[in-house]
C-alpha cells in the first residue's frame, strides 16, 4: 500500500472544515468555498459585470493568495516565473470560468455539493474526470505550453499585491465597490473571519500543492493518488458537517445553488476539467501558484475573472432549479448563449490542444 | 539528461515517464527548478524502482534517478 501523504489530507480536511464553517458564517450553501463563484462575484464586485445577485469583495480570494505567498516566502518558495504561452492561458482561464459557471461552481465546489448530497455534482464528475482524461491524451503524446522564464521578484509579487490594495479598499471605503442586497452575492460571512480562515487554507494549500485536477490526473497519468487524498479528506469532511448540522439533502432536484440539466453539468465540467489539465491545475492550483510568485497563474487568474465577467453579460452562466407559483419544479440550466458557449469553449480547447503539440521533427526524435 | 527547468507540474514528470517508457535507462538526470516537480519525480522515479538523489545548485535541483 502507498505511503498516505498526510499533509495533503490535513489540507483537505482543513478546506472542509473551512467551507462548513464558512456556510454557517453565513456564505450560501454549498458554497463554503468555490473559487470560480468567488472570482465572479469579484467581478462583478469591481463592476465587470451588472448581474446584481453576484457582485462582493469576497475576501476568501485575497486570504488565499496572499496565504500562498506567506507561506512560499516563509519556506524560500516564492519565485517569479512567467512566459509559458500567458495569452493562451487567459484564454483558457477564460473557458475554464465559463464552463465552471454552467455547472455553478468550480471543482472545489463539485466536491463540497457532493459532501451535500447534491447528485448534480456526481453528474459534473462524470464530466470533468472525462475532461481530464481528454487532456492528459494530449499531456501523454507531448503537449507543452512551453517553459517559463525566472523573472524580477517583483513580477511574481503582482496578484498578492493587487490582493492587499483590494483588501485596504474594500476595508477602507466600501462604498467603492457593488455589494448585492439579494441572491448568493449578498450572503457571506463576516470579513474578518473569511480572509482569517481563507490565509489558513492558503497556507495549507501552497504546502500541500492541494489540487482538484491533480489527484485525478496524476491517477490517470502515474497511478500516482496523492493528491486525490485531499479531494478524499474534503468530501468526507464536508459530509460529515452536513450530516452533523442536519443540511444534507440528497437528490437531484432543488438543490442549493445548482441545476439539475444533467448535460450541460457534464459538459460545463468538461470544459473545467479538459482546460485545467491543460493549464497544469485547477482554479485553486492557479490562485495559489499565483501566490507562490508564478505570473503566467496571474494571468490566469485575470482570465477567469475576465470570463466570468463574460458569463453573466451575455447570459451564459447557469440558472438553478426553483419553483414556480403552483409550486412545481422548473429545471435550470443555461440559456442557448450558454450551450454555444460551452460547445466554443471545447472546440477552443480541442484548438489549442492540437496547436501546441510538438512539431512532426521533433516527435520524430 | 531532461532538462525540464522553466516547466511546472505536471510537466517534468510527463518527460520523465515518456524517457522511462522509451528507453528505461540505468541512470537519469533531471534537472528542474520547481520544488513541487522535485516532489513528484521523486516519486514518480521511486514507484518505477529508482533510488532517487537530489542536490540543489543555486535555485535549479539536480534529480538523479539510479536503477
Amino acid at each position: 500500500m502507498k505511503k498516505v501523504n498526510w499533509i495533503v489530507v490535513i489540507a483537505g480536511a482543513v478546506v472542509g472544515i473551512a467551507a462548513v464553517v464558512l456556510t454557517l458564517l453565513g456564505n450560501p450553501a454549498n458554497m463554503g468555498f468555490c473559487i470560480a463563484c468567488f472570482l465572479r462575484d469579484i467581478a462583478g464586485g469591481v463592476g465587470m459585470h451588472s448581474a446584481a445577485k453576484v457582485q462582493y469583495i469576497r475576501p476568501e480570494i485575497i486570504g488565499l493568495v496572499l496565504g500562498a505567498f506567506i507561506m512560499a516566502l516563509a519556506k524560500g518558495e516564492f519565485r517569479a516565473k512567467a512566459g509559458s504561452s500567458p495569452a493562451t492561458r487567459f484564454v483558457l482561464g477564460a473557458f475554464v470560468m465559463i464552463g465552471a459557471l454552467a455547472f455553478l461552481g468550480c471543482p472545489l465546489r463539485m466536491v463540497i455539493r457532493l459532501g451535500g448530497g447534491d447528485l448534480n455534482a456526481l453528474v459534473g464528475m462524470a464530466g470533468f474526470v472525462i475532461g481530464i482524461f481528454v487532456g492528459v491524451q494530449f499531456l501523454k503524446r507531448g503537449f507543452s505550453l512551453r517553459r517559463n522564464y525566472t523573472l524580477e521578484k517583483a513580477e511574481g509579487g503582482i496578484l498578492p499585491a493587487l490582493m492587499v490594495g483590494l483588501l485596504i479598499l474594500f476595508v477602507a471605503v466600501p462604498t467603492l465597490f457593488k455589494a448585492s442586497e439579494q441572491g448568493p452575492g449578498s450572503m457571506h460571512a463576516p470579513v474578518i473571519a473569511a480572509l482569517a480562515i481563507a490565509l489558513v487554507a492558503g497556507a495549507l494549500a501552497q504546502r500541500s500543492r492541494l489540487c482538484m485536477v491533480g489527484g485525478i490526473r496524476d491517477g490517470i497519468m502515474f497511478q500516482d493518488f496523492k493528491l486525490l487524498y485531499g479531494f478524499v479528506a474534503i468530501f468526507l469532511v464536508v459530509l460529515i458537517g452536513n450530516l452533523a448540522l442536519g443540511k444534507f439533502k440528497f437528490g437531484f432536484e432543488l438543490q442549493p445553488i445548482a441545476h439539475s440539466s444533467h448535460l450541460w453539468n457534464a459538459l460545463g465540467m468538461v470544459l473545467v476539467g479538459w482546460g485545467s489539465v491543460l493549464l497544469g491545475g485547477c482554479p485553486l492550483r492557479q490562485l495559489i501558484l499565483a501566490g507562490e510568485g508564478n505570473g503566467d497563474s496571474a494571468i490566469t487568474v485575470f482570465g477567469m475573472i475576465a470570463g466570468a465577467a463574460f458569463a453573466h453579460n451575455f447570459g451564459l452562466a447557469g440558472n438553478p432549479d426553483s419553483l414556480n407559483e403552483a409550486g412545481e419544479l422548473v429545471v435550470g440550466g443555461i440559456s442557448t448563449a450558454g450551450k454555444v458557449a460551452v460547445l466554443l469553449g471545447i472546440v477552443v480547447l480541442v484548438a489549442i490542444s492540437l496547436l501546441n503539440m510538438p512539431k512532426k521533427e521533433k516527435a520524430a526524435e | 539528461m531532461i532538462d525540464a527547468r522553466g516547466f511546472t507540474c505536471p510537466m517534468p514528470v510527463a518527460m520523465v515517464q515518456k524517457e522511462v517508457k522509451k528507453n528505461a535507462p540505468k541512470e537519469l538526470v533531471v534537472l528542474v527548478d520547481d520544488r513541487c516537480a522535485v516532489e513528484n519525480v521523486t516519486r514518480f522515479g521511486t514507484s518505477m524502482g529508482y533510488q532517487v538523489s537530489v542536490e540543489q545548485e543555486g535555485v535549479d535541483f539536480r534529480l538523479t534517478l539510479k536503477k
